[in-house]
């Protein structure tokens, strides 16, 4: 028996055998070809990004419209049937995965840009367009917008508003909810609301932060109103090798307490480095125990004042291994290797992407400790992560065709977590809980504060239909999720009935 | 009705747990409180409850570590005494809260807790967030008199649902804050203001969009027309209208982005320049809205809308109500002053509706203007209706400040 894996809702047999039924609901207020149902077909949608977990949802829209979404979210709400919303199905912790007895609307045809309005710096966008192509849209009119996650050539501006992603470069600009300035929403029940005509606070109680990061629990986000901010002058980054993470934590420490904000600072140890180097060729230090990627933006002067700032900071820190880029191309060639850390670390190995944050000044003890925790399991972890905001992604290699392995990896995942909690921080700082960490929540809140938050969703889907599966321990739900939690399923019996 | 007289009792719990007793009687008995920090922020509508909680007995800074910018702090503590500790450690609060007293005509001292309720946000607003963009966790005691956490002391967060955000602004109406973790930010080491003067709003607005198109790092973008531009510095900047750009950092950079935006807007004919301790104080008073700080009897409005559409609503009002105004966050957010003395509240919320949308607050008015004017916004009804679903999940009785928000 696998002890930690994740169980899912059971499925509810009522919804099995009312397939039929619900099926001609949705294909009588979609076009056909909008509604699959093939088996086949529906194997595309079984899990995200967070891999190791999968199941075949009931059937899976597409709708290409508001108007389309609120009536499959009428129809689904007068029938009970648990809705999953998923973008481009980029989630690291299972967030779009859904279940048997689950309706997956896919907002991906939902993606034009609605309106491009440079005064007011801000864009209309439908929830399914990716997150790269916005700032596609405005690059040539000097804009851009802010949040970058690794995902972001894929990724959707819905599914970024569902988990509130951030990226590299949140350091200075923020995270989605930083950058949102309203939304068009599809509650439970297909009403429509919209928050936000573009102004920079909507009215009212904070609705857009709250929905910001409720993993489509809340409702289905079908427009957003994005920020655009001017594109810098220039970008440039440098790259630091030192001898300890230590060093590297200190430094990092002391550019922000100089008084400079880089645009962004990441970090990798000397596992990550070498994975990197290996796919990149991006000329990382081997010899370093730690590495700074620290990138600053401005005019050239500015950038030369502020570099030669920091590289004095690094100095300090005894830095080994120095390297400014003196041209676009090897600017490109620094990120490249850090941008590409996921892939080039999957092609070594399989692994599992952990998100805890952790206050600055434990970076370095929350370092050595994952690396002690990991080797008490007997696997390896790679760390890549965003120092300057105490957002760690220590990625833990482990063989997916080991079940025993794949335990190991998962509890070495969440004793890491728990570390990150305990150590003042929480359990993610930019995936998401989905279903990967639901049952670790109650290690950051007490009953109390889940309960307080349980109400809140209950205030948006009274039903517990959204995504029901996700955030929230299936134990302690009480009668709130109308006892759905009592029996849930894990991939044990699963498998077992299988 | 209750009428708020003399005989209000108030109550001053010295730590969360008291407070929370406090509450849980009060649900127990379903009795109305009215919640107070320092009571300098006395709009919205008022509230109908024999009792008023202070948190100003708990109060205090918890923790505050300058290098990793985060400050932990509980309700009641002064605005006043955090930030002197920021000044000692040479950080500030990069959202710029304001200071409602010089406007409202109110006394006493601003708490953090009253910042963080108000969601206080100034001049930085339009590039670097509200206040509730800097607040990375809460404690709060709920309307069942429940102590609940939500978020944390680190930069980043999205463990569960996001309960941070909506207490930013809600007005005590959710639940009374305990303590709240504040993100801050090292002072840079200098500012200046540039001013472009003679710009009708229009024009100005145009200006303040292209500069911010730019990658000259505005960071206030701020119109004041003509008659206003006379209350600021002491009359120091004249009656004439006034544009302001602000910069800030090294002074190296701030003089070269200065030297850019004098280039781009050459055309429009001399940009004279403030050095940095005549732009704080300018600043300052664009925060706190001090061209409006005299007439208290004449009504303010907040208009919150996209920058280009504002000036537009604000002539309207002009031509049909006799209004001033002046204008932040490069023109998106307009205070406006009714001089005929009338809140003209429905006339206000069909201009900025007829003018692209937004959202007007009634900030300044007398009780009584206040309680039937409905000082904030309407919602549409779907909207009202999840709202007030909202409010009935963390404070079931609505026993927190019933009335504040919404009558």
């Amino acid at each position: 028996m696998i002890v930690t894996a994740i169980q899912f809702l059971k499925p509810d047999p009522s919804i099995l055998n009312r397939r039929d039924d619900i099926l001609s609901s949705l294909r009588a207020v979609l076009p056909d070809e909008a509604v699959v149902s093939d088996p086949v077909e529906l194997r595309a949608f079984e899990t995200d990004g967070f891999t190791a977990y999968r199941r075949l949802p009931l059937a899976v829209v597409l709708p290409s419209t508001t108007q389309e979404v609120a009536a499959v979210m009428e129809a689904l709400s007068r029938q009970k049937v648990p809705v999953v919303p998923r973008g481009a199905g980029t989630s690291l912790c299972g967030g779009a995965i859904p279940q048997e007895d689950a309706v997956i609307v896919s907002l991906t045809r939902m993606s034009r840009i609605l309106e491009l309005d440079y005064p007011n710096r801000l864009a209309r966008v439908e929830a399914g367009v990716t997150n790269l192509s916005i700032s596609e849209a405005v690059s040539a009119d000097g804009f851009f917008y802010a949040p970058d996650p690794s995902s972001q050539l894929a990724c959707t501006i819905g599914g970024n508003i569902a988990m509130n992603s951030g990226g590299a470069h949140c350091l200075k600009y923020g995270v989605t909810t930083n950058n949102l300035l309203g939304v068009t929403m599809v509650l439970y029940d297909g009403t429509i609301i919209r928050l936000g005509e573009g102004e920079l606070d909507a009215a009212g109680l904070d609705l857009l932060g709250l929905i910001c990061g409720s993993e489509g629990q809340l409702g289905l986000v079908t427009e957003a109103i994005v920020r655009l901010i001017a594109k810098p002058a220039g970008a440039q980054p440098v790259l630091f090798g030192f001898s300890s993470s230590e060093k590297a934590g200190d430094c990092v420490a002391d550019i922000i307490g100089a008084g400079i904000i880089p645009v962004a600072i990441e970090f990798m140890d000397r596992e990550a480095i070498a994975i990197c180097e290996a796919f990149a060729k991006a000329g990382y230090p081997l010899d370093a125990e730690a590495l700074l990627i620290v990138e600053v933006e401005g005019s050239d002067k500015e950038m030369a004042d502020q570099l030669g700032r920091i590289v004095e900071i690094a100095r300090r820190h005894d830095v080994q291994t120095i390297k400014e880029s003196q041209s676009a191309t090897e600017a490109a060639l620094i990120w490249k290797g850090r941008k590409s850390a996921f892939g080039a670390t999957g092609r070594v190995a399989d692994y599992i992407c952990m998100d805890g944050t952790v206050p600055l000044s434990q970076l370095a003890f929350v370092l050595k400790e994952t690396g002690a925790i990991v080797k008490r399991y007997g696997l390896r972890a790679a760390n890549v992560f965003h120092a300057g905001d105490g957002n760690m992604h220590p990625l833990i290699l482990y063989d997916v065709n080991d079940p025993a392995e794949r335990e190991k990896a998962e509890q070495a995942g969440n004793d890491i977590l728990r570390l990150c909690v305990d150590a003042g921080g929480c359990l993610t700082g930019e995936h998401g809980v989905g279903i990967e960490k639901r049952d670790l929540m109650t290690h950051q809140y007490n009953e109390t504060d889940l309960d307080q938050m349980i109400d809140v969703r209950a205030a948006f889907d009274p039903v517990w239909i959204l995504n029901p599966s996700k955030v929230f321990p299936l134990e302690g739900r009480g009668e709130s999720d109308g006892g759905r939690a009592v029996a849930g399923t894990s991939d044990a019996t699963m498998e077992a009935a299988q | 009705m209750i009428p708020s007289d003399g005989t209000d009792q108030l109550i001053e719990p010295f730590d969360e747990a008291e407070l929370a007793e406090i509450v849980r009687d009060a649900a127990d008995n379903g009795r109305p409180l009215e919640i107070a920090g320092g009571g300098t922020r006395s709009f919205g509508r008022p509230v109908d409850a024999l009792a008023t909680v202070s948190t100003s007995g708990i109060s205090g800074i918890v923790a505050y570590s300058p290098n990793e910018m985060v400050a932990a702090v509980r309700a009641g503590t002064p605005v006043s005494e955090l930030q002197a500790a920021l000044d000692d450690a040479n950080q500030r609060f990069v959202f710029e809260p304001i200071d409602h007293r010089s406007l409202l005509g109110t006394e006493g001292e601003p708490t953090v807790g009253g910042m963080v309720a108000v969601n206080a946000s100034g001049p930085r607003r339009f590039v670097a967030g509200a206040c509730r963009d800097s607040l990375l966790g809460v404690r709060f005691v709920n309307g069942k008199g429940e102590i609940v956490k939500n978020g944390g002391r680190v930069m980043k967060n999205v463990t569960g649902l996001d309960l941070v955000k909506p207490m930013a602004g809600s007005f005590g109406t959710l639940g009374v804050l305990t303590e709240v973790t504040l993100k801050v930010q090292p002072k840079p080491e200098t500012e200046a203001t540039l001013i472009v003067r003679g710009l009708l709003d229009a024009d100005a607005v145009a200006v303040l969009a292209h500069a911010m198109a730019t990658p000259n790092d505005v960071t206030g973008a701020a119109h004041l027309p003509e008659l206003v531009a006379g209350k600021v510095l002491d009359g120091a900047l004249g009656s004439e209208q006034a544009t302001l750009m602000r910069l800030e950092g090294f002074e190296s950079s701030v003089n070269e982005r200065a030297e850019k935006l004098k280039a781009l807007f050459g055309k429009l004919g001399e940009i004279d320049q403030i050095d940095a301790p005549q732009s704080r104080r300018l600043w300052a008073q664009i925060r706190d809205v001090a061209p409006f700080a005299d007439h208290p009897d004449r009504p303010v409005w907040r208009l919150s809308m996209r920058p280009s559409d504002a000036h537009e609503a604000v002539m309207a009002l002009r031509m049909k109500a006799g209004a001033s105004a002046f204008y932040d966050w490069q023109g998106g957010l307009a205070w406006v002053r009714m001089e005929g003395g009338n809140t003209m509240s429905g006339l206000v919320r069909k201009t900025v509706e007829a003018n692209g949308g937004g959202h007007a607050t009634l900030i300044r008015a007398t009780e009584s203007e206040r309680r039937f004017a409905v000082p904030f916004q309407p919602q549409e009804k779907p909207l009202a209706i999840l709202e007030y679903r909202i409010r009935k999940a963390f404070d079931p009785q609505g026993i927190l400040n019933p009335g504040r928000m919404v009558a």
